[in-house]
């Protein structure tokens, strides 16, 4: 049976930067055993981890693009990297997209790995989900539960 | 007329956390240098105002998912030394392998992941990687081990949740701990190979000239705990910290910059750790310098990349030591009381030392809260060598010389902000 890792990242001290932690607390109790949810930091090789032996990882991040607070974006990752000007580098050490590209590299990329990015609207330390990103949560949620049960079928 | 330059970097690549940098050039006179950090420490501080002290380890370790224990670590000592209690020597043992942990997780990242491409003309760790996929694994392997440590002893590796004031919730039996000696001793030999690895590199010649400044224990390669020595002859107790050193408010950021008090630039950090106390490293850790030609000192920041190499080996080294020689505490923590006061705790973060005082009540409840962390220390001394390199390399165009800053900055390993993850989205269509 093909193994499905979903991986929340963010800092739950950062306002919307929570988002994908978020995602990830709601899904525990919604998936099937077989599907794994951890969250996880920004960290390379954490991630390279959390993802080590699966077949399918999906990711899910705060994003900054402009687009209206709360919008979803999603990336097939799994064949080639995120658009590399368009996911403008992370602001930290090492990126989303940059360990994608390092796994690549490497060859510890799962075969599909689908990125989920929800724009964010404030980052402000101690700050609660701004209301639109709580809202995109619930929509991340109900999806991607939909998506890991109709896959481990 | 000379032609006048500006070059901004918004966002500092393979830099911890949020950053930017801002050089204005007039010609050749280096008009102006700046480097802008958001600093989450001045949140918490606030935020720890009001809560009980036995709260403070916690809270503190969520300022840096790179380095929580040393959070955590100033936090304790602060607090245990307020308190008058001293935690029995294999509690404190456990803390110093602890925090070890982190030092082999924080600079397997920063040299392989973040610094050694500089050194090998590659503009990313996935570069290296396509084409020394072998040297990036090994980066990977010894950051793992590092995470490991922290999970066994810390209970977490993001964010260690079982260290308290007055020791930890839970202590590990010797076999748990002995399950680390195997993947310690194969971190010791990737942290060998890291050594020979970068001490081939090939190093600009420069030497910083400003004060170092790093804790100092007698028998011990100072990072728990320690006095604050400087190269110029300081020698102070935590607690007279701030008599020697000051911060300033930086207008153009919402961070502080220390000085030496009353104006003078310092720099704390591996650079510093190694040139006050080299001779206190274990015995593998000394001969890897020896054998990677550092002297009795460094003081160029681009071989501090060496430097933490050669630490590498001493985490490993002294885990190791540490497993051997543990003995189960009695119970895994002291009680505390609290004591109305104000108490002070230093620490070596990987990137440099790590300073904290509280004032707390009779009850426990913190009145106030400082938090000095290493970047705003090696901030002055992080622009004045940008400065000097960009007055030595004007003639440079501005890729080239943006680079060269950007590298300049990375030689420092600056924790600029640990506390975000969002990535920063544009798209073009």
């Amino acid at each position: 049976m093909s193994h499905t890792v979903v991986i929340g990242i963010g800092n739950a001290m950062r306002g919307d930067d929570a988002a994908g932690v978020e995602v990830v607390a709601r899904l525990r109790e919604r998936v099937p055993p077989d599907v794994e949810v951890v969250a996880c930091d920004e960290e390379p090789s954490r991630l390279i981890e959390a993802w080590e032996g699966a077949d399918s990882v999906v990711l899910v991040d705060t994003v900054t693009s402009g687009a209206p607070p709360g919008t979803l974006h999603r990336f097939d990752a799994g064949k080639e990297p995120i658009p590399a000007r368009a996911l403008r580098s992370s602001t930290h050490a090492i990126g989303l997209a940059e360990t994608i590209e390092l796994a690549r590299a490497l060859g510890r990329l799962p075969q599909r790995v689908v990125v989920h990015g929800i724009e964010g609207a404030s980052f402000e330390a101690g700050a609660p989900l701004t209301p639109d990103v709580e809202a995109a949560v619930s929509r991340l949620v109900d999806t991607i539960e939909e998506e890991t049960c109709t896959s481990a079928l | 007329m000379a032609k006048r330059r500006t070059i901004v970097t918004d966002y500092l690549a393979r830099v911890e956390g949020e950053g930017a940098m801002t050089v204005k050039l007039d010609g050749d006179t280096v008009e102006h240098v700046e480097l802008r950090i958001f600093e989450p420490p001045r949140f918490f501080e606030a935020f720890l105002r009001g809560r009980s002290f036995m709260e403070a380890p916690d809270i503190t370790a969520r300022i840096c998912g790179i380095c929580p224990v040393a959070y955590q670590t100033s936090a304790v000592n602060a607090l245990e030394s307020l308190c008058g209690v001293e935690v029995p020597e294999p509690i404190r043992m456990l803390r110093r392998l602890l925090y070890c942990g982190e030092w082999i997780e924080s600079h397997a990242l920063h040299v392989y992941m973040l610094h050694a491409p500089d050194f090998l003309g590659y503009e990313s760790a996935i570069e290296l990687a396509q084409v020394a996929p072998a040297a990036v694994e090994r980066g990977l392997a010894l950051k793992r081990i590092g995470n490991d440590v922290m999970t066994l002893v810390g209970g977490r590796e993001i964010h260690p949740i079982n260290v308290r004031v007055g020791g930890f919730y839970r202590t590990p039996s010797k076999r748990e701990l002995r399950t680390l000696v195997e993947p310690l001793e194969r971190a010791r030999e990737a942290a060998l190979e890291t050594v020979r690895w970068t001490a081939g590199m090939e190093f600009p010649e420069r030497t910083v000239e400003c004060d170092l400044v790093a804790l100092q224990w007698p028998d011990e390669y100072a990072i728990e705990r320690g006095r604050v020595v400087s190269s110029a002859g300081l020698d102070l107790a935590p607690a007279e910290y701030e008599e020697h050193f000051e911060e300033l408010h930086v207008e153009r950021s919402n961070a502080l910059q220390s000085q030496l008090r009353g104006g003078g630039t310092y720099l704390t950090g591996p650079l510093a750790r190694y040139t006050l106390g080299h001779d206190r490293l274990s015995a593998g850790a000394r001969e890897a310098a020896k054998e990677a030609g550092l002297g009795p000192e460094c003081r160029d920041p681009f071989r501090s990349i060496v430097v933490r190499s050669v630490e590498l080996v001493h985490a490993c080294e002294e885990s190791l030591r540490i497993i051997e020689d543990y003995e189960e505490p009695d119970a895994p923590f002291v009680p505390v009381e609290p004591v109305a006061g104000t108490g002070y705790g230093v620490s070596e973060a990987p990137r440099g030392l790590l300073y904290h005082r509280y004032r707390i009540d009779a009850d426990g409840t913190i009145l106030e809260a400082k938090i000095v962390p290493p970047t705003s220390q090696n901030q002055l001394a992080i622009e004045d060598d940008l400065r000097d390199v960009v007055a030595r390399n004007t003639k440079l165009d501005d890729e080239a010389l943006r680079r060269l800053c950007e590298q300049t900055i990375r030689n420092y390993d600056p924790c600029i902000s640990c506390a975000t993850h969002f990535l920063d989205l544009q798209i073009e269509r």
